[in-house]
Protein backbone atom coordinates (compact mmCIF):
# COMPACT_ATOMS: atom_id res chain seq x y z
CA UNK A 1 0.00 0.00 0.00
CA UNK A 2 1.20 3.50 -0.87
CA UNK A 3 2.53 5.48 2.09
CA UNK A 4 0.21 8.10 3.51
CA UNK A 5 3.07 9.87 5.28
CA UNK A 6 4.99 13.06 4.54
CA UNK A 7 8.74 12.89 3.88
CA UNK A 8 11.08 14.11 6.63
CA UNK A 9 12.52 16.84 4.45
CA UNK A 10 9.93 19.02 2.78
CA UNK A 11 11.81 22.20 1.81
CA UNK A 12 8.64 24.28 1.25
CA UNK A 13 8.18 23.91 5.02
CA UNK A 14 11.43 25.68 5.77
CA UNK A 15 12.07 24.47 9.30
CA UNK A 16 12.41 20.91 8.03
CA UNK A 17 15.67 21.83 6.29
CA UNK A 18 17.85 21.79 9.41
CA UNK A 19 15.60 19.72 11.64
CA UNK A 20 15.01 16.52 9.71
CA UNK A 21 17.25 13.46 9.83
CA UNK A 22 19.41 12.98 6.73
CA UNK A 23 20.18 9.30 7.36
CA UNK A 24 17.59 6.58 6.79
CA UNK A 25 15.79 5.40 9.91
CA UNK A 26 17.10 2.17 11.34
CA UNK A 27 14.69 -0.73 11.26
CA UNK A 28 14.27 -2.38 14.65
CA UNK A 29 13.39 -6.06 14.85
CA UNK A 30 9.97 -6.76 16.25
CA UNK A 31 11.09 -8.65 19.32
CA UNK A 32 13.32 -5.75 20.36
CA UNK A 33 10.63 -3.12 20.05
CA UNK A 34 7.85 -5.16 21.58
CA UNK A 35 7.28 -2.60 24.29
CA UNK A 36 4.23 -1.17 25.91
CA UNK A 37 3.32 2.37 26.85
CA UNK A 38 1.89 3.23 30.26
CA UNK A 39 -1.83 2.93 30.83
CA UNK A 40 -3.79 6.01 31.79
CA UNK A 41 -7.04 5.87 33.71
CA UNK A 42 -10.04 8.00 34.53
CA UNK A 43 -8.17 9.34 37.56
CA UNK A 44 -5.93 11.28 35.16
CA UNK A 45 -8.85 13.07 33.57
CA UNK A 46 -10.66 16.03 35.13
CA UNK A 47 -14.35 16.78 34.70
CA UNK A 48 -14.05 19.34 31.87
CA UNK A 49 -10.89 18.08 30.19
CA UNK A 50 -13.01 17.01 27.21
CA UNK A 51 -14.86 20.32 27.01
CA UNK A 52 -12.63 23.23 26.01
CA UNK A 53 -15.64 25.56 26.09
CA UNK A 54 -15.82 24.99 29.85
CA UNK A 55 -12.37 24.08 31.15
CA UNK A 56 -11.00 27.62 31.33
CA UNK A 57 -14.02 29.78 32.02
CA UNK A 58 -13.33 32.79 34.23
CA UNK A 59 -16.20 35.20 33.75
CA UNK A 60 -18.28 33.77 30.95
CA UNK A 61 -18.35 31.58 27.88
CA UNK A 62 -15.55 31.65 25.31
CA UNK A 63 -16.32 33.55 22.11
CA UNK A 64 -16.71 31.68 18.84
CA UNK A 65 -18.50 28.84 17.14
CA UNK A 66 -19.07 25.93 19.50
CA UNK A 67 -18.35 22.56 17.85
CA UNK A 68 -18.26 18.88 18.74
CA UNK A 69 -15.41 16.72 17.44
CA UNK A 70 -15.88 12.95 17.55
CA UNK A 71 -14.49 9.82 15.96
CA UNK A 72 -12.93 6.42 16.35
CA UNK A 73 -9.31 5.63 17.11
CA UNK A 74 -8.39 2.37 15.40
CA UNK A 75 -5.64 0.10 14.18
CA UNK A 76 -5.04 -0.67 10.50
CA UNK A 77 -7.70 -3.38 10.61
CA UNK A 78 -10.28 -0.94 11.88
CA UNK A 79 -10.35 -2.36 15.39
CA UNK A 80 -11.03 0.33 17.98
CA UNK A 81 -8.19 1.16 20.38
CA UNK A 82 -9.72 1.54 23.82
CA UNK A 83 -8.42 3.64 26.71
CA UNK A 84 -5.86 5.58 24.66
CA UNK A 85 -4.80 9.05 25.74
CA UNK A 86 -5.68 11.87 23.32
CA UNK A 87 -4.29 15.31 24.11
CA UNK A 88 -5.45 18.32 22.11
CA UNK A 89 -4.47 21.96 21.70
CA UNK A 90 -5.52 24.74 19.37
CA UNK A 91 -5.84 28.47 18.72
CA UNK A 92 -8.93 30.36 19.85
CA UNK A 93 -11.64 31.54 17.46
CA UNK A 94 -9.56 34.60 16.56
CA UNK A 95 -6.59 32.45 15.55
CA UNK A 96 -4.57 33.27 18.66
CA UNK A 97 -2.68 30.71 20.74
CA UNK A 98 -2.25 31.35 24.45
CA UNK A 99 1.37 30.21 24.10
CA UNK A 100 3.82 32.86 25.32
CA UNK A 101 5.92 32.73 22.16
CA UNK A 102 2.89 33.53 20.00
CA UNK A 103 2.94 37.12 18.72
CA UNK A 104 0.02 37.17 16.26
CA UNK A 105 -1.93 40.38 16.81
CA UNK A 106 -5.32 38.82 17.54
CA UNK A 107 -7.15 38.91 20.86
CA UNK A 108 -6.79 36.32 23.59
CA UNK A 109 -10.03 35.04 25.06
CA UNK A 110 -10.01 35.18 28.88
CA UNK A 111 -12.38 32.20 28.94
CA UNK A 112 -10.52 29.93 26.57
CA UNK A 113 -7.28 28.03 27.06
CA UNK A 114 -7.38 25.71 24.06
CA UNK A 115 -6.02 22.60 25.77
CA UNK A 116 -7.77 19.38 26.70
CA UNK A 117 -7.38 15.63 27.02
CA UNK A 118 -9.49 12.49 27.08
CA UNK A 119 -9.38 8.71 26.96
CA UNK A 120 -11.03 6.70 24.20
CA UNK A 121 -13.86 4.47 25.43
CA UNK A 122 -13.92 0.66 25.27
CA UNK A 123 -14.78 0.80 21.52
CA UNK A 124 -12.04 3.32 20.74
CA UNK A 125 -14.56 6.15 20.40
CA UNK A 126 -13.94 9.69 21.59
CA UNK A 127 -15.69 13.05 21.64
CA UNK A 128 -14.98 16.56 22.87
CA UNK A 129 -16.48 20.02 22.66
CA UNK A 130 -14.49 23.09 21.71
CA UNK A 131 -14.59 26.42 19.88
CA UNK A 132 -13.75 26.29 16.18
CA UNK A 133 -10.16 27.56 15.88
CA UNK A 134 -9.34 30.51 13.62
CA UNK A 135 -6.65 30.67 10.95
CA UNK A 136 -3.37 32.35 11.90
CA UNK A 137 -0.35 33.76 10.07
CA UNK A 138 3.15 32.33 10.44
CA UNK A 139 6.61 33.20 9.24
CA UNK A 140 7.36 30.42 6.78
CA UNK A 141 7.03 32.66 3.70
CA UNK A 142 5.36 35.93 2.70
CA UNK A 143 1.65 35.94 3.55
CA UNK A 144 1.74 32.42 5.04
CA UNK A 145 -1.40 31.34 6.93
CA UNK A 146 -2.25 28.07 8.61
CA UNK A 147 -5.66 26.56 7.80
CA UNK A 148 -7.94 26.11 10.80
CA UNK A 149 -6.73 23.07 12.71
CA UNK A 150 -6.71 21.25 16.02
CA UNK A 151 -3.49 19.54 17.19
CA UNK A 152 -3.75 15.95 18.39
CA UNK A 153 -1.25 13.85 20.36
CA UNK A 154 -2.30 10.22 20.63
CA UNK A 155 -0.80 7.57 22.85
CA UNK A 156 -2.02 4.01 22.55
CA UNK A 157 -0.62 1.01 24.40
CA UNK A 158 2.29 0.00 22.16
CA UNK A 159 5.29 2.06 21.22
CA UNK A 160 4.16 2.17 17.56
CA UNK A 161 0.77 3.49 18.63
CA UNK A 162 1.98 7.05 18.95
CA UNK A 163 0.81 9.77 16.60
CA UNK A 164 1.08 13.54 16.50
CA UNK A 165 -1.18 15.08 13.90
CA UNK A 166 -3.47 17.96 13.05
CA UNK A 167 -7.17 17.80 12.23
CA UNK A 168 -8.44 20.17 9.55
CA UNK A 169 -11.91 21.34 8.55
CA UNK A 170 -13.57 20.52 5.21
CA UNK A 171 -13.17 22.89 2.30
CA UNK A 172 -10.57 25.21 3.82
CA UNK A 173 -9.33 27.64 1.13
CA UNK A 174 -5.88 27.70 2.76
CA UNK A 175 -5.09 24.02 2.07
CA UNK A 176 -3.46 24.75 -1.27
CA UNK A 177 -1.14 27.37 0.27
CA UNK A 178 -0.08 25.49 3.42
CA UNK A 179 3.17 23.51 3.14
CA UNK A 180 2.49 21.57 6.35
CA UNK A 181 -0.76 20.22 4.90
CA UNK A 182 0.81 19.85 1.45
CA UNK A 183 3.78 17.86 2.80
CA UNK A 184 1.49 14.81 2.92
CA UNK A 185 1.07 12.88 -0.37
CA UNK A 186 -1.95 14.19 -2.23
CA UNK A 187 -3.90 10.93 -2.07
CA UNK A 188 -3.69 10.91 1.73
CA UNK A 189 -4.46 14.54 2.62
CA UNK A 190 -8.17 13.87 3.02
CA UNK A 191 -7.29 11.57 5.95
CA UNK A 192 -6.45 14.71 7.99
CA UNK A 193 -9.68 16.51 7.13
CA UNK A 194 -12.68 16.03 9.41
CA UNK A 195 -16.14 15.48 7.94
CA UNK A 196 -19.14 17.57 8.86
CA UNK A 197 -21.91 15.40 10.33
CA UNK A 198 -25.49 16.66 10.43
CA UNK A 199 -26.51 13.44 12.24
CA UNK A 200 -24.21 14.03 15.18
CA UNK A 201 -24.80 17.80 15.26
CA UNK A 202 -26.45 18.83 18.54
CA UNK A 203 -29.61 20.74 17.51
CA UNK A 204 -29.47 24.36 18.61
CA UNK A 205 -26.09 23.79 20.26
CA UNK A 206 -23.04 22.67 18.25
CA UNK A 207 -22.05 21.53 14.75
CA UNK A 208 -20.33 18.12 14.73
CA UNK A 209 -17.17 17.10 12.89
CA UNK A 210 -16.05 13.48 12.56
CA UNK A 211 -12.35 12.67 12.66
CA UNK A 212 -11.38 9.01 12.58
CA UNK A 213 -7.76 8.22 13.38
CA UNK A 214 -5.84 5.17 12.19
CA UNK A 215 -2.60 4.32 13.97
CA UNK A 216 0.43 2.50 12.63
CA UNK A 217 0.31 -1.29 12.87
CA UNK A 218 -2.09 -3.74 14.37
CA UNK A 219 -3.42 -4.01 17.85
CA UNK A 220 -1.63 -6.77 19.78
CA UNK A 221 -3.86 -9.58 20.93
CA UNK A 222 -3.78 -8.78 24.65
CA UNK A 223 -5.78 -5.63 23.93
CA UNK A 224 -8.44 -7.36 21.83
CA UNK B 1 -9.63 -8.14 6.28
CA UNK B 2 -10.10 -4.53 5.18
CA UNK B 3 -7.08 -2.33 5.76
CA UNK B 4 -7.46 1.28 6.76
CA UNK B 5 -5.03 3.99 5.71
CA UNK B 6 -2.82 5.31 8.47
CA UNK B 7 -3.56 8.90 9.44
CA UNK B 8 -0.69 11.14 8.29
CA UNK B 9 1.64 12.55 10.91
CA UNK B 10 1.97 16.34 11.22
CA UNK B 11 4.37 18.50 13.17
CA UNK B 12 3.77 19.17 16.86
CA UNK B 13 4.37 22.84 15.98
CA UNK B 14 5.77 25.52 18.29
CA UNK B 15 2.71 26.02 20.51
CA UNK B 16 2.25 22.71 22.33
CA UNK B 17 3.41 23.79 25.77
CA UNK B 18 0.14 24.88 27.41
CA UNK B 19 -1.30 21.44 26.71
CA UNK B 20 1.51 18.88 26.71
CA UNK B 21 3.84 20.48 29.28
CA UNK B 22 1.60 23.05 30.97
CA UNK B 23 3.06 22.76 34.45
CA UNK B 24 6.69 23.03 33.33
CA UNK B 25 5.94 26.18 31.31
CA UNK B 26 3.73 27.75 33.99
CA UNK B 27 0.36 27.59 32.26
CA UNK B 28 -2.85 27.34 34.21
CA UNK B 29 -3.53 23.69 33.33
CA UNK B 30 -2.48 20.50 35.07
CA UNK B 31 0.03 17.99 33.70
CA UNK B 32 -0.45 14.25 33.94
CA UNK B 33 3.01 13.57 32.52
CA UNK B 34 5.92 15.28 34.28
CA UNK B 35 9.72 15.40 34.15
CA UNK B 36 10.05 12.39 36.45
CA UNK B 37 10.01 8.66 35.65
CA UNK B 38 9.89 7.68 39.30
CA UNK B 39 7.53 8.11 42.19
CA UNK B 40 8.03 7.48 45.89
CA UNK B 41 7.29 3.77 45.51
CA UNK B 42 10.32 3.26 43.27
CA UNK B 43 13.51 2.71 45.21
CA UNK B 44 17.01 3.43 44.12
CA UNK B 45 19.45 6.26 43.73
CA UNK B 46 18.08 9.15 41.70
CA UNK B 47 19.88 10.04 38.50
CA UNK B 48 19.32 12.90 36.09
CA UNK B 49 19.20 12.58 32.32
CA UNK B 50 20.20 15.82 30.69
CA UNK B 51 21.19 17.10 27.26
CA UNK B 52 20.39 19.36 24.35
CA UNK B 53 19.05 18.92 20.84
CA UNK B 54 21.08 20.39 18.00
CA UNK B 55 19.87 21.24 14.51
CA UNK B 56 21.81 20.91 11.25
CA UNK B 57 23.51 24.26 11.85
CA UNK B 58 24.62 23.09 15.28
CA UNK B 59 22.20 25.46 17.00
CA UNK B 60 20.43 24.35 20.16
CA UNK B 61 16.72 23.73 19.52
CA UNK B 62 14.68 25.61 22.15
CA UNK B 63 11.17 24.49 21.14
CA UNK B 64 11.35 20.71 21.05
CA UNK B 65 9.63 18.25 23.33
CA UNK B 66 11.10 14.98 24.53
CA UNK B 67 9.44 11.98 26.06
CA UNK B 68 11.23 9.19 27.87
CA UNK B 69 9.69 5.78 28.43
CA UNK B 70 11.33 3.50 30.97
CA UNK B 71 10.51 -0.13 31.74
CA UNK B 72 10.37 -1.70 35.16
CA UNK B 73 10.35 -5.45 35.68
CA UNK B 74 8.64 -6.83 38.76
CA UNK B 75 9.74 -9.97 40.62
CA UNK B 76 7.30 -12.09 38.59
CA UNK B 77 8.76 -10.60 35.40
CA UNK B 78 5.81 -8.38 34.53
CA UNK B 79 7.11 -5.37 32.67
CA UNK B 80 5.43 -2.04 33.27
CA UNK B 81 6.38 1.31 31.81
CA UNK B 82 6.48 4.90 32.93
CA UNK B 83 6.60 8.01 30.79
CA UNK B 84 8.04 11.47 31.39
CA UNK B 85 7.99 14.56 29.20
CA UNK B 86 9.99 17.80 29.05
CA UNK B 87 10.07 20.73 26.63
CA UNK B 88 13.37 22.44 25.86
CA UNK B 89 11.95 25.95 26.22
CA UNK B 90 12.27 26.72 29.93
CA UNK B 91 16.00 26.48 30.64
CA UNK B 92 18.33 29.28 29.61
CA UNK B 93 20.57 27.06 27.51
CA UNK B 94 17.85 24.93 25.92
CA UNK B 95 18.77 21.81 27.88
CA UNK B 96 16.31 19.24 29.17
CA UNK B 97 16.53 17.41 32.46
CA UNK B 98 14.67 14.33 33.70
CA UNK B 99 14.74 12.52 37.03
CA UNK B 100 14.78 8.74 37.24
CA UNK B 101 16.68 5.72 38.51
CA UNK B 102 19.16 3.81 36.44
CA UNK B 103 17.16 1.23 34.44
CA UNK B 104 17.76 -2.49 34.95
CA UNK B 105 18.14 -4.80 31.99
CA UNK B 106 14.87 -6.27 30.71
CA UNK B 107 14.34 -9.10 28.21
CA UNK B 108 18.06 -9.69 27.90
CA UNK B 109 18.79 -6.22 26.55
CA UNK B 110 21.32 -3.75 27.92
CA UNK B 111 19.69 -1.13 30.18
CA UNK B 112 18.03 1.56 28.07
CA UNK B 113 15.37 4.24 28.06
CA UNK B 114 13.17 4.84 25.00
CA UNK B 115 13.09 8.38 23.64
CA UNK B 116 10.54 10.18 21.49
CA UNK B 117 11.42 13.60 20.05
CA UNK B 118 8.99 16.10 18.55
CA UNK B 119 9.48 19.63 17.32
CA UNK B 120 8.44 22.38 14.95
CA UNK B 121 10.11 21.52 11.65
CA UNK B 122 9.77 17.78 12.15
CA UNK B 123 6.77 16.31 10.38
CA UNK B 124 7.16 13.09 12.38
CA UNK B 125 7.97 12.19 15.94
CA UNK B 126 11.30 10.40 16.12
CA UNK B 127 12.31 7.35 18.15
CA UNK B 128 15.70 6.69 19.64
CA UNK B 129 17.16 5.12 22.79
CA UNK B 130 19.49 6.08 25.60
CA UNK B 131 22.09 3.50 26.64
CA UNK B 132 24.55 4.03 29.47
CA UNK B 133 28.30 4.45 29.04
CA UNK B 134 29.07 2.65 32.31
CA UNK B 135 27.34 -0.54 31.12
CA UNK B 136 30.21 -1.51 28.83
CA UNK B 137 29.78 -5.28 29.16
CA UNK B 138 26.02 -5.37 28.62
CA UNK B 139 26.24 -2.83 25.80
CA UNK B 140 28.79 -5.05 24.07
CA UNK B 141 26.31 -7.94 24.01
CA UNK B 142 23.22 -5.94 23.15
CA UNK B 143 21.54 -7.07 19.92
CA UNK B 144 20.17 -3.68 18.99
CA UNK B 145 23.41 -1.80 19.64
CA UNK B 146 25.31 -4.42 17.70
CA UNK B 147 23.06 -4.00 14.70
CA UNK B 148 24.11 -0.34 14.44
CA UNK B 149 27.26 0.52 12.46
CA UNK B 150 30.04 1.00 15.00
CA UNK B 151 30.79 4.59 14.08
CA UNK B 152 27.21 5.63 14.86
CA UNK B 153 26.64 3.56 18.00
CA UNK B 154 28.03 6.30 20.23
CA UNK B 155 25.13 8.58 19.36
CA UNK B 156 22.99 6.42 21.69
CA UNK B 157 25.35 6.27 24.65
CA UNK B 158 24.88 8.70 27.54
CA UNK B 159 28.01 9.68 29.44
CA UNK B 160 28.07 9.64 33.19
CA UNK B 161 28.99 12.86 34.99
CA UNK B 162 29.11 13.60 38.67
CA UNK B 163 28.28 17.10 39.92
CA UNK B 164 27.78 18.06 43.59
CA UNK B 165 27.33 14.41 44.54
CA UNK B 166 24.57 13.97 41.98
CA UNK B 167 24.73 11.63 39.03
CA UNK B 168 23.96 12.98 35.58
CA UNK B 169 23.89 11.14 32.30
CA UNK B 170 24.42 13.44 29.37
CA UNK B 171 22.54 12.56 26.20
CA UNK B 172 22.74 15.05 23.33
CA UNK B 173 20.60 14.62 20.25
CA UNK B 174 21.85 15.73 16.84
CA UNK B 175 19.26 16.00 14.09
CA UNK B 176 21.84 16.14 11.32
CA UNK B 177 25.55 16.20 10.63
CA UNK B 178 28.55 14.08 11.34
CA UNK B 179 27.25 12.69 14.62
CA UNK B 180 23.61 12.49 13.62
CA UNK B 181 21.65 10.52 16.20
CA UNK B 182 20.36 7.14 15.11
CA UNK B 183 16.59 7.24 14.80
CA UNK B 184 14.50 4.08 14.61
CA UNK B 185 11.71 3.04 12.34
CA UNK B 186 9.07 1.71 14.70
FE1 LIG C 1 -1.15 25.14 15.13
Amino acid sequence: MESTQAPFLYPEYKSTIFRSPTQPLMIVKDHLKDLTLPVFGESHIQKFDNDLTKNAQINGEPIGERIKVFGKLMDENGRGIPNALIEIWQANSAGRYIHKAEIHDAPLDPNFLGAGRLLTDNQGLYQFYTIKPGAYPWGNHFNAWRPNHIHFSIMGHQIEHRLITQMYFPGDPLFEYDPIYQSVPQHARHLMVSKFSIDKTDPEFALAYEFNIVLNGKLKSNFE
Amino acid sequence: METFNQTPSQTVGPFFAYSLTAKQYGYNYNSIITDSLVNDSIEGERIFITGKIFDGENKVIPDAIIELVQYFESENQDVTSKIARVGTGTSEDGSFIFTTVKPKPIKGQAPFISVVIMMRGSLHHLHTRIYFADETEKNKEDLLLNSIPEDRRNSLIANRLQKNNQIFYEFNIRMQGENETIFFKI
